[in-house]
């Protein structure tokens, strides 16, 4: 048999029919929020039901406030956001599907809650109501985000009418320095292969520095294949995926488990297998990242120094960066580290897990927060953890302010954003121009450079200041 | 879904690289229900001040208010996964963005609402944007079928189009309807996937 990459294993045991190159995929979970009203809206103008209620799971989290939950839904202030909360409620109710809500204690990020309840599996082909769904490969399956009109067909059918993409393999050998995350692993790749360069493309992660990585940071990496244009990004199932899922809600259990691990354990790309593209890195040469632009490409070390316009290779770049440097109020060749924030978000489905927590915390207990910084857990289980573990108390008393779960700053729909011209150090996907508010300036670090920007109120090397303790 | 053939309109051409749907749709605003309205939201943020007062954009601009083509650069759409960036699109009079690449998600939304995205080389989309700002109003023409683009100085450009995506778009066909000559297909997949893979269909521990 000829040898396959797992992208192929995962895509062609899903195949139901082709037709003139599309095929038709079977879907096994579909992944859907609070916006994924205009997909029900596209259900009920066409009189359809949802084939396999089962296989969908819903997730408040878009809409939902960080702060005074106890009021309940009825509590949210602003009636259209109120109306978004309410919607799902109703939406799911109707047509019986799982639904993580408001109240729900295990309520979350569709990114984070799916892979805490073991929901989020290897070999499966997951589809999701978010660009941010190529998260989930980090478990070895197929995840990918779609606009309304395909969820509609997905939630219509359980299946979907897709192109198969080509296949790449970035492989990042080594190891990763001291205060290196797996945030600045993934800004860096961007860096390097440009905020299309996966366009069109699944992506497989390989090498040691992801063998080597949790899955709370190979899901980190994968979240942002989308940011390097890439629908999926993926990592091969091993025993630290199968010891993070064994015992949760939605894994095998008793013997089923076993039925399982003889499916996984076949997932991993052969060894001789091709990809249409290979991208080597090496993870010593990684250092902490912050974007400097607006947009995720525009990243780099934080020991670096933004861009000036006149030192671009060409006309075009030169009119990027200064468009860039123009909408996000810093002077040409200004140092990373001379860069003032006014506030801090350290949160999001890229950096809203228990590890990232973790990190934050070990940076804040080490100083006072200088401006305002929001600490958003992904998910109550995330939350809970957390404060099992004593960081919402050392957090709080380094004066960073600890929320309830959701989306938050990062999409900024729920009433929380920035002021126009605010500059925001932020542990989210996207720093576009308006993304946290109209006028917001955000610049994607990870959660200790996010904690250390806190305790500073400017952007600092974070391994200088850990490198004391 | 409206099916798209051919079309000649006035083209606006927009130099930005890496237009991301936030800019197209402010997220705010995926909330609203599909409509009208959409029109007033495409690229609000930076067409509109926050009193509601027009800023300088091109789209406010005589005769590109009028545009039904947009002509622009790489990665156009990248980003969220937001139809409602379509709906602005759409609304706004818009059936066709001409650009040397796309996100994926954003293509196919776009193709799922008859809006048709076309690839021609980064050279040919900056040849047609510095024609489009000489000549402003200028009309460029698509015809799908024929799988051309015809800019404001009459030089021709083919382009490539997935067989499926150009005839969904020809006919106006939506998914559904395909998918459904194929259920008894799928209830064989599902039949045999199941058995093979039953803890997918267990109940939660």
């Amino acid at each position: 048999m000829a040898a396959i990459t797992m992208f192929e294993k995962i895509w062609n045991r899903h195949v139901v029919v082709e037709e003139e190159g599309e095929v038709l995929l079977y879907v096994d979970r579909a992944l859907i929020h609070e916006g994924s009203s205009h997909a029900f809206a596209a259900l009920e103008r066409q009189g359809r039901s949802i084939a396999c209620p089962q296989q969908v799971f819903a997730h408040t989290d878009h809409y939902v406030p960080t702060t005074g939950r106890d009021r309940g839904i009825e509590g949210i202030s602003v009636p259209e956001i109120r109306n978004m909360v309410k919607l799902l409620n109703a939406n799911t109710a109707k047509h019986g599907v799982h639904l993580f809500g408001f109240d729900d204690p295990r309520q979350g990020i569709l990114h984070i809650v799916p892979p805490e309840q073991g929901i989020t599996q290897p070999g499966l082909i997951i589809a999701g109501a978010d660009s941010h769904t190529s998260t989930h490969g980090a478990f070895g399956c197929i995840a990918f985000g779609m606009g309304a009109s395909d969820m509609m067909h997905v939630m219509a059918t359980q299946a979907t009418w897709q192109r198969k993409p080509k296949t790449m393999r970035i492989t990042v050998e080594g190891a990763l320095g001291f205060g290196v995350s797996a945030k600045d692993v993934i800004l860096f790749i961007i860096a390097r292969i440009s905020a299309q360069g996966g366009v069109g493309h699944a992506i497989e992660y390989a090498g040691t520095v992801f063998r080597s990585m949790s899955m709370e940071e190979r899901m980190t990496v994968c979240n942002m294949s989308i940011e390097g244009g890439a629908r999926a990004g993926m990592v091969a199932p091993d025993e630290t995926t199968y010891a993070y899922m064994e015992g949760l809600p939605w894994a095998p259990h008793g013997t089923r488990w076993r039925d399982a691990l003889a499916v996984w354990t076949a997932l991993p790309t052969d060894m001789q297998a091709e990809f249409d593209r290979e991208v080597t890195l090496v993870g010593d040469e990684i250092t902490p990242m912050v974007s400097w632009g607006t947009n995720p490409e525009q990243s780099l070390p934080v020991t670096s120094c933004v861009p000036d316009p006149r030192d671009a290779r060409d006309e075009r770049q030169r009119g990027e960066y200064a468009q860039a440097l123009d909408y996000i109020g810093i002077a040409p060749g200004t140092p990373i580290s001379d860069i003032r924030i006014d506030r801090v978000f350290i949160g999001s489905c890229t950096n809203g897990r228990i590890e990232d927590i973790r990190a934050a915390a070990a940076v804040a207990r080490l100083g006072k927060a200088k401006v305002p910084a929001w600490v958003v857990p992904g998910s109550q289980t995330v939350k809970r953890t957390a404060e099992r573990e004593g960081l919402d108390k050392i957090l709080k008393s380094a004066g960073f302010e600890w929320r309830e779960p959701g989306c938050s700053l990062c999409t900024a729909i729920n009433g929380d954003q920035l002021q126009p011209g605010e500059r925001c150090a932020s542990t989210s996907n996207r720093n576009f121009r308006g993304r946290q508010g109209t006028g917001s300036r955000t610049h994607l670090v990870s959660p200790a450079m996010a904690a250390a920007a806190a305790i500073h109120g400017r952007f600092v090397d974070v391994r200088e200041i850990l490198k004391g303790i | 879904m409206q099916p798209f053939t051919t079309l000649t309109a006035i083209a606006a051409p927009i130099d930005e690289a890496n237009i991301d749907t936030n800019q197209l749709c402010p997220t705010r605003f995926n909330k609203v229900p599909r409509g009208p309205e959409h029109a007033q939201i495409l690229f609000h943020d930076r067409r509109f001040n926050p009193d509601g007062t027009e800023k300088e954009h091109l789209l406010n601009v005589e005769p590109f208010r009028l545009a039904k083509i947009i002509v622009a650069d790489r990665n156009w759409g990248c980003g969220s996964s937001r139809e409602s960036a379509v709906y602005a699109l759409y609304e706004f009079g818009i059936r066709c963005v001409i650009a040397p690449s796309f996100a994926d998600i954003h293509a196919n939304n776009c193709a799922k609402n008859g809006l048709l995205p076309v690839v021609l080389s980064e050279t040919e989309c900056a040849d047609i944007r510095r024609q489009l700002r000489e000549v402003p109003g200028a009309s460029v023409s698509v015809d799908l079928a024929a799988q051309t683009v015809r800019g404001p100085t009459g030089e021709t450009y083919g382009f490539e189009i997935h067989p499926v995506r150009k005839k969904c778009l020809l006919e106006g066909l939506d998914d559904i309807s395909r998918t459904l000559q194929y259920r008894d297909k799928v209830e064989a997949f599902v039949s045999v996937y199941r058995t093979e893979r039953l803890w997918l269909y267990q109940d939660p521990a």
